[in-house]
């Protein structure tokens, strides 16, 4: 490689490595707020302030669902398997939704400390396969069962 | 299973079907455009040498 | 197999090669894509848990990979018109933006389709989603920045840069499931573990991300065929290429 050539490449290494080093530098730096959601313990710890906005994300509890009577307003249980938050929420839940299902509620801690939600999302795994399949998997322990309808 | 199951698709046509539509007009549209320019450019080079060779 | 390479970095050679291949890709593609939407949308069983919605993976993750894959050889190409000034590396690198951004388009709305009945919402700003949006920025981005310089080489030059900082985003947006909680789920395929995907799944996803591969490279060779003409029509080959 002639010296021109070489200079170049140098170049190019150094604007990749230096614009590498600073993204990772930046990704280090936000870490906090680049996390999507918070978990169940980090309530129940106390590291969040009542009143103000936030995403809670974990596993709905078995056997927490309530609804009342006017269909719409759903009680149920956030768990990340360490601590549990209530959450009651009022709308439409995606189709995703069931006890055992990895979710997001949106919304604000109260004073009683119930997760009031806005919004709830459904966080679904990266499996995909038959249902038959997934029964077979169940049986043989190789999977943790699933409910498929909570409705 | 029917045709008319299969473009139900389980309650959810409207979201399979509108995915696969979009994909199919940018997948056509990213051949078709680039076959029209090349006509076009040609059509122009053509002329271009046209004239280079008139002068 | 060097003097292969010099001959295809010849822009004549390279003319009458892409010809060719060009028709073998198309006919490749179209086999490919057939069967792979065959086996995905009538033989595949439905999810377990998402039932006929999962369908549209077969469009969404093959477009996700390829909005990642043609940016690297965007930046790859760029890098190489950088150092050694290859004409012809500077012209694929050009004709890989408008593919790579319509990719990463596809990707972003199929997901936002796919995520409304299953997630319960069109858009997050999370991690992945956001730095998938950012790479349709890149994209758009390079394309502007290159038609808003004048002078050739230096739009090239730039463009080349501009490819090359944001090659740091691409890691970004894979692991960007597993660094932050995101809603997005963790990878499928790309996981070496243990498979969480059924063949009889896996088979039409892996023909359709076959398909966009050779649907991509024959596409490029047209652009990349149409920009050579256009920057070499004064020499004899084109000339003659040209009258034909």
């Amino acid at each position: 490689m002639n010296p021109k050539r070489k200079k170049r490449l140098i170049y190019v290494v150094l604007i990749v490595a230096g614009v590498g080093a600073a993204a990772a530098l930046m990704v280090t730096a936000f870490q906090q707020n680049m996390m999507y959601f918070i978990t169940p313990t980090e309530i129940a710890a106390g590291a969040v302030q009542q009143g103000r906005s936030i995403r809670l994300g974990g596993v709905v509890s078995e056997g927490s669902l309530r609804r009342e009577n006017d269909g719409l307003t759903v009680h149920f249980k956030v768990t990340d398997n360490a601590n549990e938050v209530p959450v009651r929420y009022k709308g439409i839940l995606p189709d995703l939704f069931r006890e055992g299902q990895g979710i997001i509620a949106i919304g604000k801690v109260t004073a009683d400390n119930l997760f009031v939600a806005d919004e709830v999302l459904a966080k679904h795994d990266e499996n995909y396969m038959p249902p038959e399949v997934m029964e077979a998997l169940e049986k043989s322990g190789a999977k943790s069962p699933h409910k498929p309808e909570a409705k | 299973m029917t045709f008319a199951e299969f473009i139900d698709m389980g309650g959810y046509g409207s979201y399979v079907w509108s995915s696969y539509g979009i994909a199919l007009v940018v997948l056509v549209a990213n051949v078709v455009i680039p076959l029209l320019s090349a006509r076009k450019q040609k059509r122009e080079l053509l002329g271009k040498l046209k004239r280079m060779e008139n002068s | 197999m060097w003097q292969f390479f010099h001959k295809l970095a010849s822009p004549k050679f390279f003319y009458d090669f892409s010809s060719r291949l060009i028709f073998w890709l198309a006919i490749v593609t179209i086999i490919l894509m057939a069967s792979g939407l065959y086996m995905g949308l009538v033989e595949a069983p439905p999810d377990y848990q998402q039932k006929d919605s999962y369908r549209i993976m077969f469009i969404h993750v093959p477009a996700a990979w390829m909005s990642m894959f043609v940016y690297m050889v965007m930046a790859i190409t760029g890098a190489i018109n950088l150092i050694w000034r290859i004409k012809l590396a500077d012209i694929i690198s050009m004709s890989c933006a408008p593919l790579g951004a319509s990719f990463t388009f596809l990707a972003l709305v199929t997901g936002s389709i796919w995520g409304k009945p299953m997630w319960g919402t069109w858009w997050v700003w999370d991690a992945r989603l956001t730095s998938e949006l950012i790479l349709l920025f890149l994209y758009l981005g390079y394309m502007a920045l290159r038609a808003s310089i004048e002078d050739k080489t230096n739009a090239s030059r730039a463009a080349a840069v501009l490819a090359l900082v944001g090659v740091v985003n691409i890691p970004i947006i894979h692991y960007s499931v597993e660094w932050w909680n995101t809603l997005h789920q963790g990878p499928t395929v790309t996981k070496f573990d243990k498979p969480s995907i059924h063949t009889s799944m896996l088979i039409p996803l892996l023909l359709m991300a076959f398909a966009f591969k050779t649907y991509f490279v024959s596409v490029l060779l047209v652009r990349t065929r149409t920009e050579l003409l256009v920057r070499e029509f004064r020499s004899s080959w084109a000339r003659k290429e040209l009258s034909k």
